[in-house]
């Protein structure tokens, strides 16, 4: 999975997807993350690592905003998708969330149909004309998450009923749904089992020919099987950053060479 | 690693004697202290349930022993021809209503002799029994002049002692004050029974009809005041159910926390606390005399119930709204919901059931609440016009449940007490069925998640 050469890596960074630069997140008085840069290339899959606590997460829902549903928090820095900076006052925080879709840590269906489920998106923006579009976008929508099989005979039943892994697919089907550009992942495997592991990764490797993937996980085997970048974090600081091979085999600060060799965290 | 960092102090000093293994069969003294006072426990809960059991049984038998004579009436049913001549006779007659009533005890008199009974009775006896008859024929022949010449059948309601001594209320050794019933006129009650011309309905006058002057108890209904508790909760849902809801979306997803939300909450938590009679002169004073509504209209009595009832309601919803997993608002932000899309297809059909709840518990607060409506004169209504004025409904003079049983409660007539009795087994079925079409609402918006 890390056959990407370094030399095509280094090319790319001229016309990376998102690019932050300063950026700093307070929480209240508490300022969590502080002073990242960093240049996220697109159709690849980026990882976040590092102890719990360090900021990771949190920089992860700056990139779409979620931080905005909480009062407290602040963010300052410059965020750019595509060179457009996302906290201007002329962005629109759903428009942008379309765009940056989003898979959270615990699975979390709708309590309403997979069919439903996968539709809600395409049908709150308009995507669909009619009913066979939008048959259209659900069918490919199931089969680009890996689910289409597994589910063509029950569209109908509820989304809570499945396995945790076919959940959390099924979240991934749903954010494919409204063709966002940047997909985030918060942990999407801290809650599966090491089956549905392996397949959420599998589908991750795949739908980094058409997205933009960024991945927070806290398993570093993970980062290492699923990335082909990937940022150290500690106490709200961008450590490291760099290709997943380099990260891993040859780190250059102390701390990710203690993190990754399991001194700490 | 752990073996490097940790002193040679802290390491535990190697055991002297080996720890003697304890039999599992002998109950240590901890255990037997615990179980003991687990089981203790479980009684207490048996004994609270007990007794509040106890209490409900109390409380339905009384109810229903009490209530159930007002669901019955004694009426005396007589047939009798009254010819042209004998009405142009009566008319003729200075006291014409007397002559009517002359015909009526010849009639008894007649039906009684074809059942083969004979009681000596006197015009005054009867009148003890069924009242003053003669009037209300008098008016039957006059409003019907066909009628005349053929069978005619009155039914006749029996006075409130009579209706007393055949449901048992009233015996011979009870019967004090013979001005209205005197000993030798249950004689007379006991052979018309045995006839067949005193019996005992179903009282559908009482389900149907409106409340009756102070010396007609048998003719009083709650029909009328139903009516009014029904038209003032319509007010209460349609008002305070939106007006609640969206306050507490409104509180609980958009508003900031700041001072003045915190004040407003603060404020809400108390006018829950409020007495209700508090509520009811603000609505006299802001209704009535400011706002020139009508007096004792459902309208008013469903507004002051509705600000009685929208701290109740807003509570409920503002619990329900924050119980619903804040996942679901991500996920729905997540695939680009705008916040109310989120709140408005995800949040709220989730908090749905418990915001029925509290609805519901906010209306069955309404519907027994008295203290506002005596404010506001929703109380000691005589029917005018009843039926046909009750439905222009929510602006004429009404009365409800609660005020009019309070009214019947403190009436002299013993037989007003049997009627507030009868009065609390209709409220009961009325909330009795909002509570049933709560629950069944409620299994229809349930989801699992």
């Amino acid at each position: 999975m890390n056959e990407m050469p370094n030399l095509e890596q280094a090319s790319d960074m001229t016309a990376s997807k998102i690019s932050a630069k300063k950026v700093q997140v307070y929480y209240g008085a508490t300022h969590a993350i502080i002073d990242v840069d960093i240049e996220i290339q697109p159709r690849s899959v980026t990882a976040f690592i590092g102890p719990s606590g360090c900021g990771k997460s949190t920089f992860l829902r700056t990139l779409n905003r979620m931080n905005d549903t909480i009062d407290i928090c602040r963010v300052e820095g410059s965020i750019k998708i595509d060179g457009e900076d996302i906290y201007d006052a002329k962005v629109d925080p759903v428009q942008l969330r379309a765009k940056v879709g989003m898979v959270f840590q615990k699975p979390n269906p709708f309590p309403k149909s997979i069919y439903d489920n996968v539709a809600y998106g395409p049908r709150i923006h308009g995507m669909a004309r009619n009913k066979s579009q939008l048959d259209d976008i659900v069918v490919s929508s199931l089969q680009k998450a890996g689910l289409w099989e597994e589910v063509k005979n029950r569209l109908d039943e509820p989304g809570t009923g499945m396995s945790g892994g076919q959940q959390q697919r099924l979240c991934i089907a749903r954010a494919i749904a409204v063709s966002p550009e940047v997909i985030l992942m918060d942990e999407p495997c801290s809650a599966l089992d090491p089956i549905a592991t392996a397949k959420v990764e599998e589908l991750i490797d795949e739908l980094r020919e058409n997205y933009t993937i960024v991945i927070v996980t806290h398993s570093m085997q993970q980062a290492a099987r699923v990335s082909q970048r990937t940022a150290f974090f500690h106490l709200g600081i961008l450590v490291e950053e760099g290709s997943t091979e380099d990260i891993f085999t040859n780190p250059k600060d102390k701390r990710t060479q203690d993190y990754i060799t399991g001194r700490f965290g | 690693m752990t073996d490097t960092t940790l002193s040679p102090e802290i390491r535990p000093a190697p055991a002297a004697e080996p720890v003697k293994s304890k039999s599992l069969y002998a109950l240590d003294d901890l255990t037997r202290k615990r179980n003991a006072s687990e089981k203790r426990f479980k009684f207490y809960g048996i004994g609270a349930v007990l007794i509040g059991l106890f209490f409900l049984v109390v409380l339905a038998t009384t109810i229903i022993s009490e209530g159930i004579p007002a669901f019955t009436r004694t009426i005396v049913e007589v047939e009798f021809t009254l010819t042209q001549e004998q009405y142009d006779a009566a008319e003729k007659e200075l006291f014409k209503t007397k002559a009517y009533e002359q015909f009526f005890i010849g009639a008894l008199q007649g039906q009684l002799e074809e059942s083969g009974m004979s009681v000596p009775f006197d015009a005054a006896a009867i009148e003890r029994i069924v009242g003053k008859t003669g009037g209300t024929i008098r008016e039957f022949f006059k409003a019907n002049p066909g009628a005349l010449g053929s069978p005619a059948a009155f039914e006749l309601a029996a006075s409130s002692r009579v209706d007393g001594y055949t449901n048992g209320r009233v015996t011979r050794e009870t019967l004090t004050d013979s001005r209205f019933l005197e000993k030798s006129d249950l004689d007379i009650v006991d052979s018309l029974v045995e006839a067949g011309i005193i019996k005992t309905v179903f009282n559908w006058n009482f389900i149907t009809g409106a409340d009756s002057g102070v010396d007609n108890p048998g003719g009083a209904g709650i029909g009328a005041s139903v009516v009014g508790s029904f038209f003032m909760m319509l007010v209460v849902l349609f008002l305070s159910l939106p007006i609640g809801v969206a306050a507490s979306i409104y509180l609980e997803e958009f508003a900031p926390q700041n001072r003045f939300t915190d004040l407003i909450e603060v404020n809400i938590s108390n006018l829950a606390a409020v007495p209700s009679i508090v509520f009811g002169i603000l609505g006299l004073a802001v209704f009535i005399q400011f706002m020139h509504l009508p007096q004792s209209a459902p309208l008013v009595g469903g507004l002051v119930l509705t600000l009685m009832t929208l701290p109740t309601i807003i509570i409920s919803t503002r619990a329900s709204l924050k119980a619903v997993p804040p996942s679901i608002r991500d996920a729905a932000l997540g695939v680009g919901a705008s916040k109310m899309q989120s709140i408005f297809h995800h949040v709220l059909p989730l908090a749905m059931p418990g915001i029925l709840t509290g609805t519901i518990i906010g209306l069955a607060q309404a519907l027994g609440e008295t203290a506002p409506l005596l404010l506001i004169g929703m109380v000691g209504f005589v029917a005018r016009g009843y039926p046909d004025g009750f439905i222009t409904g929510f602006t004429e003079p009404n009365s409800a449940m609660p005020a009019q049983i309070y009214t019947w409660a403190a009436r002299a007539d013993y037989a007003f007490y049997e009627k507030a009795w009868g009065g609390i087994i209709v409220l009961l079925v009325f909330l009795l069925t909002m509570n049933i079409l709560a629950v069944i609402l409620r299994r229809r918006f349930e989801r699992r998640w």
